[in-house]
């Protein structure tokens, strides 16, 4: 097949992709998203007769628009932008997985510093204010105290961009030192591992430890919900383990239940690969030829599942 | 705009580096072989991240500053 990568950065995990492709011979494009030109009707990008392109933008607001622009061409790119769209944005994501009965943090959204002060004093202390976009832990903020709330809501306020401005309040999860990642195509997942630290951010850019972890049934249900509930394609699903305790022996597992915090829809996937046993390059590539025999057989996503079946 | 290093590459006598210059410190680096256009690699002088913006000949180039909407 042919195969169109949408970047601007080859990271590790791009190294990977292109590696896994090109040992099993697919011709792949690459295309620098920062030297194109995107028009209404076509676009410099060579995109002609590539079958399936797959977007590895590091930069949100271009995998967004690049993903728009070669959906409105026809050309068949992964993750859809109606996917992006609702991932990029943590609102949107959370607002998705209410509407589709997956549990997830309780979270308020209020647009002026009084109003998301009234948001973090209903929640209590300690309690959570993240940018309603951003990645890799930045900007998110515990908050312990309501002196710390005036502080960074003044800042936030005076200094932010207009994004900042969204105030995105999230009930603070007691999770066991750890959260759960799963990397996930079309709701099946690939492969899971936890992230754990001894900060509340256990996010594994902020250096969190990562361990290989089995998806037990209620994980794997939540994980194809979730990625149903965001229009599906490859995927990063984030959950926490609720009902066991920050000081229980992590380990032991165990959980009552899960919470999916959020969902993301340029998923980096070397930590996954180095943390489990699982080829996940081979993986993921194995969901892309699937996708695009079905898409070359004229099916539509859906038909995916059962190619990949 | 970013500093970008004099076109200077050359394979070395082990065919699994390649020599360029580091744009920063006008050093000669030797870079894994198998490094792709857009990759960043890490000056092993500064530490700097460096982006290869051609291959043949290979050009490195200092990586752009982080931004705000960066990330998964």
């Amino acid at each position: 097949m042919r195969v169109g990568i949408l970047y601007s950065r080859i990271r590790k995990d791009e190294k990977l992709l292109l590696n896994e492709l090109r040992e099993r011979g697919h011709e792949v494009e690459k295309i620098d998203v920062r030297k194109e030109r995107f028009g209404l009707e076509s676009t410099t990008a060579a995109v002609d007769d590539l079958d399936i392109v797959v977007d590895r933008c590091l930069s949100t607001s271009r995998s967004l628009y690049a993903t728009r622009f070669l959906d409105s061409y026809g050309v068949p790119v992964v993750n859809a932008p109606e996917t992006g769209d609702v991932c990029a944005d943590k609102a949107k994501n959370s607002l998705a997985l209410a509407e589709a009965d997956i549990p997830t943090p309780a979270t308020e959204v209020a647009f002026t510093t009084d109003a998301a002060l009234e948001a973090i004093e209903s929640f209590g202390y300690p309690c959570v204010l993240k940018p309603v976009t951003g990645s890799w832990g930045r900007l998110m903020a515990k908050i312990d105290s309501r002196n710390a709330a005036e502080a960074i809501l003044e800042h936030k306020e005076t200094l932010g961009h207009y994004e900042h401005k969204v105030f995105y309040v999230q009930e603070f999860v007691d999770k066991p030192g750890r959260d759960v990642r799963v990397l996930a195509v079309d709701g099946e997942p690939i492969a899971a591992m936890t992230r754990s630290s001894d900060h509340w951010l256990t996010n594994a850019a902020k250096g969190g430890e990562t361990e290989s972890f089995d998806l037990d049934e209620r994980a794997t249900e939540l994980v194809e919900k979730a990625s149903d509930a965001v229009g599906g394609g490859m995927l990063g699903v984030d959950l926490m383990e609720v009902g066991v305790g920050a000081d229980a022996d992590a380990a032991e597992g165990a959980a009552d239940d899960y919470t999916v915090h959020e969902v993301n829809h340029t998923v980096e996937f070397k930590a996954l690969d180095a943390a489990t046993d699982v080829d996940v390059p081979a993986r993921v590539v194995d969901w892309l030829e699937a996708k695009a025999a079905a898409l070359a057989d004229g099916g539509d996503e859906n038909e995916t599942e059962e190619a990949n079946a | 705009m970013p500093v970008r290093g004099r076109v200077s590459a050359t394979m070395t006598s082990d065919t699994d580096t390649l020599t360029a210059e580091d744009p920063i410190t006008g050093e000669e680096i030797e870079i894994p072989a198998d490094v792709e256009v857009g990759e960043i690699i890490d000056s092993p002088v500064t530490g700097t991240e460096l982006e290869v913006i051609s291959l043949d000949p290979v050009v490195l180039e200092e990586a752009p500053e982080l931004e705000e909407d960066w990330g998964e």
